[in-house]
Order: structure tokens, then sequence, then C-alpha cells
């Protein structure tokens, strides 16, 4: 590989050019005619000075320093970090869709509009909810519009005692810090020995001031909650509403729904469990569904069908309100739609089964050399505890950073905070039992190093654009900008 | 078979084989059998590309885009010129089937363009620190004014009429749910009525959100709210158009604590509304309280330049109940379009964007109002967009201007009920002067 180490300002030079505009063919008048010279700049903007190829080699050579889901194996639990269609993208850059502004007359935009409300149908049919809105536009943009939901429900009853939310220890970072953005406090309950809903902590938990528990199933364990209907009525019985963490829904597609388990709300992370793109950090998207009564609090506008055309409906009394500006993100929405047309019914439960039978077939191959705190029949992820071999002096962190220099992306690692040095890995359908072999024999490998030399982990990795960086740093000598 | 998935029913055998199971059902056999769904999930079946293709175009074709239509519409999402090597660019697949940076040794692509970004957005809004992106504009408006009560510990937002109604709309339900008490203050002219600012502002108000440009396309003279905000120790938060800071005083300049916006007019489409681009930036004490991820420079154990995320311990991986924010996914791709849309403008690119929007803006204004048909609804100084108004219906006109092919402007009834008949133009650099003449013309013929 090229070795590139410039910022785009060290390339800049004084004169160079990027841009084309066409000449201004309008009679230009002296700008301080129109404008107040108190509101104009008189200092130059800064930013950079390249020419195209500048550019081009810049961000191209950046690339180079990248790794994707096109260039290897991603085994990231939780993130369903499954292969990115083509076709997703192609149609996604149809002008029909990206060329369209969103407040542009019904009628010019029909196609927009019955796409998403096919969506928000196959979505409703896949979860088992009634209706879903897909305004959010992430996961924990979806769990914050679905817990604004639960408190207008609890609101509209007159229930103003429900400010409590709770949460299980094994939950991702976004549940307990959705609900805090929300308005709620956070009542935390310890999960048993399967990582699983405790019964009985959840009974104490269970009281007047409970607003709803949210709840991911398979949980971030990996492992079904065999107890979810006992939960469920437990939760109702107690007057809470059950929300639902869709983040592993690829464990479940076509075998079993969240509304049929007894959720009332729930959200998706498309680029998770549908194929849209993680771009480096984003854009996802967070559709919610809904059971039947609560449709009516779903954000405005909800796309309608009014005889043989699709309006937006602004006309949403007890609606909660706008949680993003316009309608979602559409353009990622293109894709998912794409992807459930090119996956289907029959398809779509293949890739369930299949990411839970390559998430087992690895699990049952690492637990010779890595230690498995809950060896049960897992869905589409499990957690490891680090090494089998209790090893003092390496770390899940070392063997993360020594999974690079085999040119692999580490599993999620420190996640489920429940298990001590938690690996958690989910090698999704879209991955060949070679690529999962060849992981587990580096896997493999990487234990018997951590046996023989210790410090090779310790100082890995050796192979990568960067080596460890010093995140410490980072945050005690904090430069967030480039300056002269 | 699928062929996203490769495994093979003999692959799966052999693996099924491994684990110890007769079939795949019985990975299943925790699943009560009461939840099992037997039955199709009813979303039709599987289509072949040439299917998908052809089903597809039909949706897309059942749209009218900018490409048939001369775009004239504004308000909030904007028809600027994007640099062909944007997409050629963001779209490698290193970049965009990428996940979070977390694993810095193999991310410095994303981690430098973030970096980059960062750099470009605080100098052209004169900040000291930004993010690697929000939502959008109103939900980056909705979180600063959270982050403003949280660094205040007051309770009480302001926010002016002449504020995107959106944006508005999207703070209210998030701060209704959060306690905030969020007040509007009227306008007066198309801008935000200084009077009434200063009775409203107290010590109880945290922060106080106003445009620049505002809605109307109006550029506000900022003095006075500036002097009022301060006198109570509250937060000025500015939204802003990123392209009129080609031209503008920044932000900073005129005292914003946070600067917030929409980046959508940086290099991204139009997309019906979305995924686009939430910008976030404020003064450096206030970095702690920022949500979203942050870049930070360092070494790594060889001393050599790297790039970090930062400041974890805000986030909601690490913080949890008690983090900034609940933001975990954000606009990453559209944020790489963004830098790579600043660094090819440049310098002067950007500064030529925002004269020639200015330039063919007031010709379009000056034109519109020529005969007298058309009046101005305000007497303000003007970035891109300008507000008129008539006798006619403003539904009636955009009617007529859809039947001649052109895209007209937004139709402000819908949120400011004494605005009656009055229509909001946008025109970008992209619009020629031979548009510009039509739009005239088709209007000025319109009974």
């Amino acid at each position: 590989m090229r070795k590139y180490d410039e910022l785009i300002f060290e390339v800049s030079r004084e004169g160079r050019r990027a841009y084309s505009l066409p000449q201004n063919d309008v009679n230009e008048i002296p700008l301080e005619d129109i404008i107040p010279s108190e509101f104009l700049s008189d200092k130059e903007v800064e930013l950079p000075e390249v020419s195209e190829v500048d550019v081009v080699r810049h961000f191209t050579n950046l690339s180079n320093k990248n790794y994707g889901v096109d260039t290897g194996f991603y085994p990231l639990g939780s993130c369903t970090m499954k292969y990115n269609p083509k076709i997703n993208e192609d149609m996604a850059a149809l002008s029909g869709f990206t060329d369209i502004h969103p407040y542009q007359s019904e009628e010019t935009v029909q196609g927009a509009l019955e796409l998403m409300y096919n969506l928000d149908k196959q979505l409703s049919e896949i979860s088992g909810m009634a209706r879903s809105t897909i305004q959010p536009a992430a996961g924990a943009h979806g769990e914050l519009t679905g817990l604004m939901i639960i408190k207008a429900y609890h609101d509209s009853r007159g229930d103003k005692k429900r400010t409590k939310i709770i949460v299980p220890d094994s939950a991702h970072g976004t549940n307990p810090s959705s609900a805090q953005v929300a308005g709620f406090d956070v009542v935390e309950i310890k999960s048993d020995k399967y990582g699983a809903v405790d019964i009985e902590s959840l009974k104490a938990a269970l009281n007047d001031e409970i607003a709803g528990l949210m709840l991911t199933n398979p949980s971030t364990l990996g492992l079904f909650e065999k107890n979810i209907k006992l939960i469920a009525d437990l939760v109702h019985e107690a007057g809470g509403l059950l929300y639902y963490d869709g983040a592993n829904m690829n464990a479940i597609l076509g075998i079993t729904r969240p509304g049929d388990m007894g959720f009332d709300v729930m959200h998706y992370n498309i680029h998770k469990t549908f194929s849209t793109p993680h771009g480096g950090g984003g854009p996802g998207s967070g559709p919610v569904g809904v059971r039947e009564d609560l449709v009516k609090f779903l954000p405005a506008p909800v796309i309608e069908k009014k005889e043989d055309k699709f309006i937006l409906d602004y006309n949403r009394p007890e609606s909660i309100g706008k949680i993003k500006g316009f309608y979602g993100n559409f353009n990622v929405m293109v894709k998912a739609y794409t992807y459930i047309l090119s996956m289907g019914a029959e398809g779509l439960k293949e890739a369930s089964e299949t990411a839970v039978l390559n998430a087992n077939y690895m699990m049952n191959k690492l637990k010779d050399h890595y230690y498995l705190p809950i060896d049960q029949i897992c869905k589409h992820e499990f957690v490891l505890g680090g090494l089998k071999e209790t090893n003092l002096e390496v770390a899940t962190l070392d063997i993360a950073k020594r999974l690079l220099d085999y040119g692999y992306h580490p599993p999620t690692v420190y996640f489920p905070l429940i298990v001590e040095g938690a690996i958690m890995i989910e090698p999704t359908e879209t991955e060949s039992k070679e690529t999962l072999d060849g992981f587990i024999d580096t896997m493999t490998q990487i234990a018997k190093e951590a046996d023989s030399d210790p410090n090779l982990l310790k100082n890995a990795p050796y192979n990568t654009p960067v080596r460890r960086v010093d995140e410490g740093k980072a945050a005690r000598e904090l430069v967030l900008k480039w300056s002269k | 078979m699928h062929r996203y998935i490769p495994n093979t029913e003999e692959d799966k055998k052999l693996m099924l084989d491994s684990i110890g199971v007769e079939s795949i059902d019985n990975l299943f056999d925790d699943v009560p059998k009461e939840l099992k769904l037997n039955r199709k999930l009813d979303i039709g079946k599987a289509l072949s590309e040439p299917e998908i293709i052809k089903h597809m175009t039909s949706l897309s074709d059942k749209n009218m885009s900018t490409e048939e239509l001369t775009c004239f519409l504004g308000a909030g999402a904007y028809d600027h010129y994007i640099p062909s090597i944007v997409r050629h660019l963001a779209m490698r697949s290193e970049f965009y089937t990428s996940y979070t940076p977390y694993q810095a040794e193999i991310s410095q692509g994303t981690l430098q363009v973030i970096f980059e970004y960062q750099t470009m957005l605080c100098n052209i809004t004169g900040m000291d620190v930004t993010n690697a992106s929000m939502y959008d504009g109103p939900t980056a408006t909705a979180e600063a004014s959270i982050m403003a009560c949280d660094s205040t510990r007051r309770k009480s937002i302001i926010v002016s009429k002449t504020v995107h109604p959106e944006v508005r709309k999207v703070m209210a339900t998030y701060l209704k749910f959060r306690d905030i008490e969020l007040k509007e203050v009227d306008m007066i002219d198309g801008v935000t009525d200084i009077e009434k600012l200063r009775a409203m502002v107290d010590k109880t108000t945290a922060g106080v959100v106003v445009g620049y440009p505002n809605f109307f396309g109006i550029i506000e003279d900022m003095t006075e709210v500036e002097k009022i905000v301060h006198e109570n120790k509250a937060n000025l938060i500015m939204y802003t158009d990123p392209i009129s800071l080609g031209i503008l005083k920044t932000p900073g300049e005129l005292g914003a604590d946070i600067v917030v916006g929409e980046g959508q007019s940086l290099g991204n489409k139009l997309s019906f509304g979305g995924p686009y681009l939430g910008f976030l930036a404020a003064k450096s004490k206030l970095v702690r309280k920022l949500p979203g991820r942050i870049v930070g420079q360092t070494e790594d154990v060889d001393g050599k330049r790297a790039f970090v995320l930062t400041l974890q311990a805000r986030e909601q991986h690490i913080r949890r109940y008690k983090a900034t924010s609940n933001i975990c996914s954000n606009q990453g791709l559209n944020m790489v379009m963004a830098a790579i849309y600043m660094t090819t403008m440049g310098k002067n690119g950007l500064k030529e964007v925002a004269m020639q929007s200015t330039q063919k803006a007031h010709y379009a204004y000056n034109e519109l109002i020529k005969s007298g048909k058309y009046k101005p609804l305000f007497n303000k100084p003007f970035f891109k967009e300008f507000a008129v108004t008539s006798d006619i219906e403003a539904a009636k006109i955009n009617s007529e201007l859809l039947q001649n092919g052109i895209l007209g402007g937004y139709e402000l009834s819908k949120d400011y009920s004494e605005l009656n008949n009055g229509l909001l133009f946008c025109v970008t650099e992209k619009r020629t002067k031979n548009e510009i003449d039509e739009l005239a013309r088709v209007m000025e013929v319109i009974a």
C-alpha cells in the first residue's frame, strides 16, 4: 500500500482550484448594494485550495486505509455487518428518487409515496405490528420515538405516575440513554446466569411508576428469551408497555415476530437487518412499528392511500409530533425496499436461518480455545469471555488488535457489560463456510500466540496503516481540528 | 439458494453435523411453539435483478424530478450543484461499506475525513469544535437546546418565529418530553421582533435560537439579539445555511455560542428529504457537553500522527444513562460527501456559489416585482430566498408553474396563516438567466 499521510490542508496551495461553475449570466450588482456591508465577511473563506486530481488522490488514498464489508469479514456482534448489495445502490441512485424535493406537491411524487407506503406494510408484516413510521433516522432515534409514544400513551390515559423505564443490565447503551433523552428515569434490572431477564428481579421492579420495559430478543448475548410470554404478561399486568429493540431482528425474520411475542412498540435498524451500508457511521434508519391502538401517536405525516392516490396525512391530532425534518432517511428506505424485493419472504427466512447456523457453527468451534460463559444453542450471535485458559497478561483488547494483523475486523468487544472481557461475534448469513473456517483458524492461532508469546499480542497490531493509537493523549491534549 | 447467502445445502449439512444437530429447525427449538410464525411472510416472492430494475424504474418514473422541472423551491432543501467527483469518491466501498471507526488502526480513512470535516465546518462557522454529524438541522437544533439547558442548568428555550417551521416542530417534540419550556418570539417585517425578545429573555432562559439567514432568506441583524442573550447569560444558538457563509460574517464573529444547521447543501442530493446532514458546532468551553462522535488527533506507538474517536465518555456506549445524547449512528456518509464538497469547492468556490445564488436571487426578485403584480412580503436584505405575495392563490400559481415545467415556491400560509398567498422562492447558482426570465414570464401571465 502507498504511504500517504497528508492532511488536505497540507496539500493546499494558493491559486489551485477544483470546482467548475458557469459564469454568472445575470447582471451583477455590487454585493454591498444588496446586502449591508456589516453583514458581509471581510475575511477569506478558510477552505483548502486544491486541484481536482489532488482531491481524487487524497480521498482515494484515505479510502485505502479503511476496511469495509466489501474488503473482508466483519463479525461485529449486534451490528449485523451483512453484505451491502449493489443493486440497492443503483436503484437508490435513480434520478426519480434522488432529485425530488420533499416539498413537491403530492401528485409529482406518487412513486416515492407509494414506496414508503409499501415499505410500511412490509416492515409491519415482518414485525407483526399494525403500522410503522419511517421518520426516525437511526436505531437510537427509533428508540427515542418509541419511548415518546409510550409516554404519550400513558399521558392519554391520564396516568402521570409512569416516569420510569426498566432496562436490563445487558442492554445496548442507547437503551438507557434514549430513555433519558425521552425524559424517563431508568431502573436497571439484573440478568440471570443465562443473560436472560431475571423474572424475580423484574417482578420486584414492576409497579405503577413503570411506563415500560425495553428488551432485545434474542438478548444481547444472542440467546432467545424463552420467558418472553411471561415477561410480556407481567409488564402488561403492571400497566406498562413492552418495547422491542430490533437490533437483533436478523435472527428471527420469518420465524417469529415481536408483535406475536407481546411487544407493543418496536424499532428496526435498517442498516443492520436490511443490508443498507453503514457508511462509516451512517446514515442508518430506525423505523418504529406499533400495535393498533398506538397508531394515533405516530409522528406526522403518515403516508395513507386514498382511492388510488398516496397522500401525506398531517391530520394526526394525537401524534407525538415531528421527530425529524421531512419524512425520514428516504434514500436509505429505497435500498431497504430493494433488498426486501431481492429476498422475498423465503429469502428473509433463509437469511435468518443461515445467520443462526453460521453463528452456532463458529461458537462450537471456538469454545475449544475461548471461554464460552453460556454453552447453549445461540441465535445469530454469541458472546465469548476471553481466552479459555486464564491468561492474566492478555486482554480481550489485545486479541482484537492482533486480529487486525490477520486482515480481519475484530468482533464487538467489551459489550455486553455483563460478560467480562466480552467478545461478541455475529457472522451473518452472507459469509461462506470457508470465511468462517479462516476466522476460526486465525482465532485458534491467536490463542496459541497468547500462550507462547503474550507480548506479541500486547503490542499488536503491526501490519496496519497506523499501530495502536494513544487514546489517552487524544483526550488529554485535545486537538479537534487542524490549525496552521 | 440465494445469491447473497453463499452456504449451499452441502455446506449447511457439514455445519449441522459439526454442531451436532439434525436440522436448522433444531436451532430454533428454544422458540416457544405458539410464537412460531407458521406461514410465509406476506411480502411477496423474491425478484431477480432485471425484475427489480423494472419495478423500481416504474416507481421512479412516477416522480417528477428536478431534472425535468426547473427548481425554484428551497425552504430547507436546496438544489445546489454537486461536483462529479463527490459521488465517485464517497462511493468507494472502503468508505461506504465500513463501520463506525471504533478500531482506529484500520479506520484512518474515515477518521481523517471526519477530522478534516470538523476543521472545515469550524472554519466556515467561526466555532472551535464540532462533531461527526447529527441527523439533520432540526434534530441538531433540538439537541443544541438540550445542551444549552444542561450547561446553564436552566429550563427554558426561546426560538424566533422566523426559524424554519420544521425546526420549531422538532424542537417542540424533543423539549416537551424533557419538561423544557419552549417559547416562540414573534416576528415583525420578517425578522425577530427585538422588543418582544427583550421582554421575553430572562434568567430562566438557557438559549435563544435564531436563523441566519432565517426561513424567509432574510439576513437578520444580530447585534441587539447578541446583547440581550448574553446580558442574561444565555446561549446564542444560530441556525445557519452553510452556503451563505461563503459571503457572510461567520456566526462565531457575531457571538454565537452554538451553531447548528442543515448541511444538505454541501454536496448532498435532495433525496426527498433524507438522508441529510445536521451540524452542531460550539465554543470550546462546551466541548464536553457536545453530543455525538468527535475525532481527535494523536499518535500511535511509533509516534506517527493518527486520528481516533475521542472524549467517548460523553457517549451512550460508555456513559449510558448519563450520556450527553443517545445518538449512535449518525449521518457518516453524508458528512463524507460534505467534506469532499467543501474540499472541491474550496476557498473561492464556496464564495462563488454564494455570490451567484445571491445575484440570481436578486435578479429574480427584481424581475418578479417589476410590474407590481407581485409584491415583496418583507423589506429586508436577503440571501438566496425571498417571499412575494399577490391577489392570486399561491397554490394556483404553483399549479400553473408546474404545467410550464417549473417547481414554484413554498406556500407560506401552510405555516404562517397571516402570510396568505405568500410564496417563498429560492434561486441557486444552478439557475440560469433564461430559466429566471421564464419564471417571471409565466408568473406575469397567470390570471
